[in-house]
């Protein structure tokens, strides 16, 4: 079977700093998938380098069989994103912001309005739709960020961090959506989070990720049973790491300690 | 790679819809300048506020300007030579400002969203510039009915003043491009306010909105042919109060100078989403 997204030996340099090394890895169609490690571990490197903010140095990466370095528009009209900062148009109404990014994904003009009008109902956003943005809260906007990224109805759904920065209440509404919607069209979703926790509860699978290089991947459970009886997916990653997530900043002390195996689960 | 897999039908339409070339290009530009209405639908005071200064050049500078008789403008009244030259001037001042903006989108992580939608950079960067247009487009509106309220004898056929519309969107189209490459050379917002400050008042002083060409010293006189305000101006003087100017020139250059400003600037567009 061939895969909604497909990374094979990608590298990324940032002038003399490895941010990626040598990272392969499919993501299958309708899956959650979470890529999991603590900054500096090439998580957000590596969701720029698909949704081709960043050209591609070394490897191949294929979206729903297109090639990245020569179809990086067909890439595109298949990509929903919700960047790591909330950013939204503040001087637009929220359906102004939803509408400008059906415009931008050219959402034929007859089926815009229900369209829009249908994932602003799908964010709970539909009561205030009219009211500027620059009024919302910080989950109101992430909500109103994810019904931009929807109104294309995206193949895959790339989502960086984004619970950040979010009181608990909101982060639960978040994830409702994202697995809401994931069941509703069948969207492969792939998110990074240093959540341990929701990428536990919520992820099809996982991959965890430390300074640039993959380190295992696999379901959530087999990660979990293979560490040992009662292990938490933190557990597993500190097993991977060296170290827990706080501790393993960019080129920590820890780093140095760390493993430099790859395990692949599932 | 083997077959793609069946991606479900509700992404069906993706790949039909796909718009190319100028189709695309003008969807885009259309988008921008629909959201731009937008935001000036939402904010009328900045239409307000950008008002006062060109308020201020006719109706301090203009009027006394006009006693004095300082500054030969032929049969003209100066009150009436100025006003299309402040015109330009207030649609220079806004174009300005879109570097600034395209900056501070960036920042706010908008504008990296708006590279991965399936708009092309020249697009993009297209789009902003005609957005500038239609904020300028608004402001000129602003500086015509001041002027006829002081008595300038402007033109109202509505030829001329489409001639007028498509002058002022294509100089703020022109800045800019100017300032969103300047953007995407220096890429921190506050450099770029300090860099733009010192361009603007030059470009506005060595052009033709304030006085005539012939009046000024020899090196001026250069600096200002090759100042495409001048042309903007030019046109507007001809199309508002229909003195003498060569309106294939004035376009020409006003056109040429917008496409290449667009692409300069989405050429760099690329430094600014790393």
């Amino acid at each position: 079977m061939s895969d909604a997204i497909s990374i094979s030996h990608v590298s990324y340099r940032f002038g003399d700093h490895l941010a990626v090394e040598d990272l392969s890895l499919d993501v299958h169609p309708g899956e959650i998938f979470g890529l999991l490690g603590p900054n500096g571990a090439g998580k957000t490197t590596t969701i720029r380098l698909i949704n081709t903010l960043l050209p591609l140095q070394d490897g191949e990466v294929h979206v729903y069989g297109h090639d990245l370095r020569h179809e990086a528009m067909a890439v595109r009209r298949r990509l929903g994103y919700v960047p790591q900062q909330l950013s939204i148009e503040g001087g637009l109404t929220g359906r102004e912001n939803v509408m400008w990014f059906a415009r931008l994904f050219d959402v034929p003009r007859a089926e815009r309005t229900e369209r829009v009008d249908e994932v602003l109902a799908m964010v709970d956003l539909t009561d205030v739709a009219g009211r500027l943005a620059s009024t919302y809260s910080g989950g109101m906007v992430r909500r109103l960020e994810l019904a931009q990224a929807l109104v294309n109805r995206p193949a895959v759904l790339v989502l960086d961090e984004p619970t950040v920065g979010l009181d608990p209440v909101a982060r639960d509404s978040v994830w409702a959506r994202v697995v809401d919607m994931q069941e509703r069209y069948g969207t492969t979703v792939l998110l990074t989070t240093h959540y341990m926790e929701e990428a536990d509860a919520l992820c099809d699978r996982v991959a965890l990720m430390h300074l640039g290089r993959l380190r295992a991947v696999g379901r959530p459970d087999e990660l979990k049973t293979a560490q040992g009886p009662g292990a938490s997916l933190e557990d597993v990653f500190r097993a991977f790491t060296g170290g827990n997530l706080v501790e393993n900043e960019r080129g920590g002390l820890r780093s140095v300690r760390s493993t430099r195996r790859t395990i692949h689960l599932g | 790679m083997s077959a793609a897999p069946v991606a479900p039908s509700i992404w069906a339409d993706q790949d039909s819809r796909s718009v190319r070339g100028a189709r695309l290009l003008g969807s885009r530009v259309v988008t921008f300048c629909l959201v731009e209405l937008q935001k000036l639908k939402h904010d009328r005071t900045e239409l307000v506020t950008r008002a006062v200064q060109p308020v201020l050049w006719l109706v301090v500078f203009g009027e006394t300007f006009s006693r004095i008789r300082a500054i030969p403008t032929g049969n003209v009244p100066y009150l009436d030579y100025l006003a299309p030259g402040i015109i330009a001037q207030s649609a220079l001042f806004i174009a300005i400002f879109y570097g600034i903006q395209i900056i501070w989108e960036r920042d706010a992580g908008i504008l990296t969203k708006l590279l991965v939608t399936p708009t092309p950079r020249v697009a993009l960067v297209a789009g902003k510039a005609f957005a500038a247009g239609i904020r300028a487009l608004a402001q000129a509106v602003v500086v015509v009915a001041v002027a006829a309220l002081l008595g300038v004898a402007l033109t109202w056929n509505p030829l001329r003043l489409l001639g007028v519309v498509v002058v002022v969107v294509l100089g703020a189209a022109f800045f800019s491009c100017l300032s969103m490459t300047i953007a995407g050379i220096v890429l921190k917002r506050d450099r770029l306010m300090g860099i733009g400050q010192a361009i603007t008042m030059p470009l506005f002083f060595a052009s033709n909105a304030l006085y005539p060409i012939s009046l000024m010293p020899g090196w001026l006189q250069t600096i200002s042919r090759v100042n495409p305000l001048s042309y903007e101006v030019e046109a507007l003087r001809g199309l508002l109060i229909g003195t003498a100017t060569n309106y294939w020139i004035d376009f020409t250059v006003l056109g040429g100078a917008a496409i290449a400003g667009i692409l300069a600037a989405a050429a760099l567009l690329g430094r600014l989403s790393r």
